[in-house]
């Protein structure tokens, strides 16, 4: 059972449309008990930093998510708060990826960064498997993670900046790919079956 | 680098698709999540759902358009009309939407963006901007452009922007329903005046129209309603002519 983490940031349900798709079993919790009792965690994330953590901190899921041994798979914001860092609202994240979260610089790029970008893959990984280099995801972000030792997969965007990136058995993806259509599919049916 | 963008409009009536000329005439062209479908299987990089009829008693069923189109199709998708509110924005993202366009509500009550791009992000909020040229001056017009107000189309744009908007959908009224191509020369003034990405809209005819669009205005992308809903251009072959012509798209 996956668990797909509800927090009150954003809405999932494009998610949970995409998870029905690929016919597996989920629940949408903020409970760490259920959390605790599934296979693995998606944690969503649309909004911004600092009112996440807030929420983090209060439904008592912070300290959960950094020892964690599950697979997780952060999406967006959910990749972002696995930073020590973020430049929005100047808020302490999870510190699992040894990285800061800045804001794009809006005198060189239009902000937010939206729409579909190219992702280079810099390291193979599992959870590109079968998805080729170069491929577009769909993004909607105005703050990034900077390519750093836990990058597996960047993007150009005024910077090239990380786009995917794996820790242990933390992974995230700046991109959304519950709305990249078949690749994004895929990279979640990678992530339930082989991560 | 970001590609240009390629997105059908889906003007919704009872679950149908309609489409006018100049906001007027509408004639029925199929089922929206049919439709919706169709486009993302062409290829098509967004959607955007107008609601004209959108009332109080309406909403329920644009609630329920938005959860059966957030089933068939894994792209981004945008919808609007008659949208008034924090709350009524919550809900159509909760059913699944991914941005809202505000249009009417936003000259009213120009806090809402405010608001709601606090709440929700700016990603999600598009300020949807109609125009007409009046006396030589690009006037705003409202209510599906049936009311004319006082702003002044450019102005309305830096405003919206200053406010949180986090893209503008501009449509033409002079262009709309023509087929003679955008209205490139007012929206490459805009493009040029603000940071947040532009959607041009109104009057595309023909692939030359997008092509121009890009290259000439440098929009971030293009809309387009009875063109594709009446098969007269393919999705798929419309981007396949961008990307021989040096539009990066994505295929």
């Amino acid at each position: 059972m996956i668990s797909v983490i509800d927090y009150g940031a954003g809405n999932i349900q494009s998610i949970l449309n995409a998870l029905d798709d690929l016919n597996v079993e989920y629940k949408v919790t903020g409970n760490e008990q259920v959390i605790y009792n599934s296979d693995k965690i998606i944690f969503p994330g649309v909004g911004e930093a600092s009112f996440a953590m807030r929420k983090l901190h209060l439904s008592n899921l912070s300290t959960m998510l950094r020892v964690t041994k599950k697979p997780l798979l952060g999406i967006c914001l959910g990749m972002q708060l696995l930073s020590e860092k973020s430049e929005e609202g100047d808020t302490c994240c999870l510190g699992i990826i040894p990285a800061d979260c800045l804001k794009y610089n809006a005198a060189n790029v239009k902000v937010p960064h939206m729409g579909w970008n190219k992702v280079s893959l810099i390291k193979g990984n599992i959870l590109f498997d079968g998805i080729e280099n170069e491929t577009h995801f769909y993004f909607a972000n105005s703050f990034y993670i900077p390519v750093c030792d836990y990058t597996i997969a960047t993007t150009d965007y005024d910077i090239k900046f990380t786009s995917a990136l794996q820790k242990d058995n933390f992974y995230g993806v700046q991109f959304h790919p519950e709305k990249s259509g078949e690749p994004g599919i895929k990279l979640l049916k990678n992530f339930i079956e082989k991560c | 680098m970001l590609t240009k963008r390629i997105i059908p409009c889906l003007d919704v009536k009872d679950r149908r698709v309609v489409k006018g000329t100049n906001f007027v005439n509408l004639k029925d062209a199929g089922d929206a999540v049919e439709l919706a479908y169709r486009y993302y299987m062409e290829g098509a990089d967004e959607l955007i759902f107008l609601d004209i009829t959108a009332t109080e008693e309406k909403r329920n069923a644009l609630i329920e358009l938005v959860r059966d189109v957030g089933k068939v199709i894994r792209i981004p998708f945008t919808v609007g009309g008659g949208i008034t509110s924090v709350d009524d924005i919550e809900v159509l993202l909760n059913a699944g939407a991914d941005k809202v366009s505000l249009n009417s509500a936003i000259v009213k009550n120009p806090h809402l963006i405010e608001e709601a791009s606090k709440k929700f992000g700016s990603q999600a909020i598009v300020a949807a901007i109609d125009v007409k040229l009046v006396n030589g001056i690009k006037q705003v017009f409202i209510k599906g452009g049936k009311e004319e107000t006082d702003l002044v189309g450019l102005e309305w744009c830096r405003k919206v922007v200053e406010l949180g908007a986090g893209e503008i959908l501009l449509t033409s009224m002079d262009n709309d329903g023509t087929k003679n191509g955008f209205d490139n020369d007012f929206l490459r003034l805009v493009v040029n005046s603000v940071a947040i990405p532009v959607i041009a809209s109104g009057g595309a005819g023909s692939k030359e129209h997008f092509l121009d669009s890009f290259s000439i205005a440098n929009v971030d992308a293009c809309l387009a309603a009875s063109l594709f809903h009446y098969g007269e251009i393919n999705i798929g072959e419309l981007k396949k002519y961008l990307s021989k012509n040096n539009i990066v798209v994505r295929i």
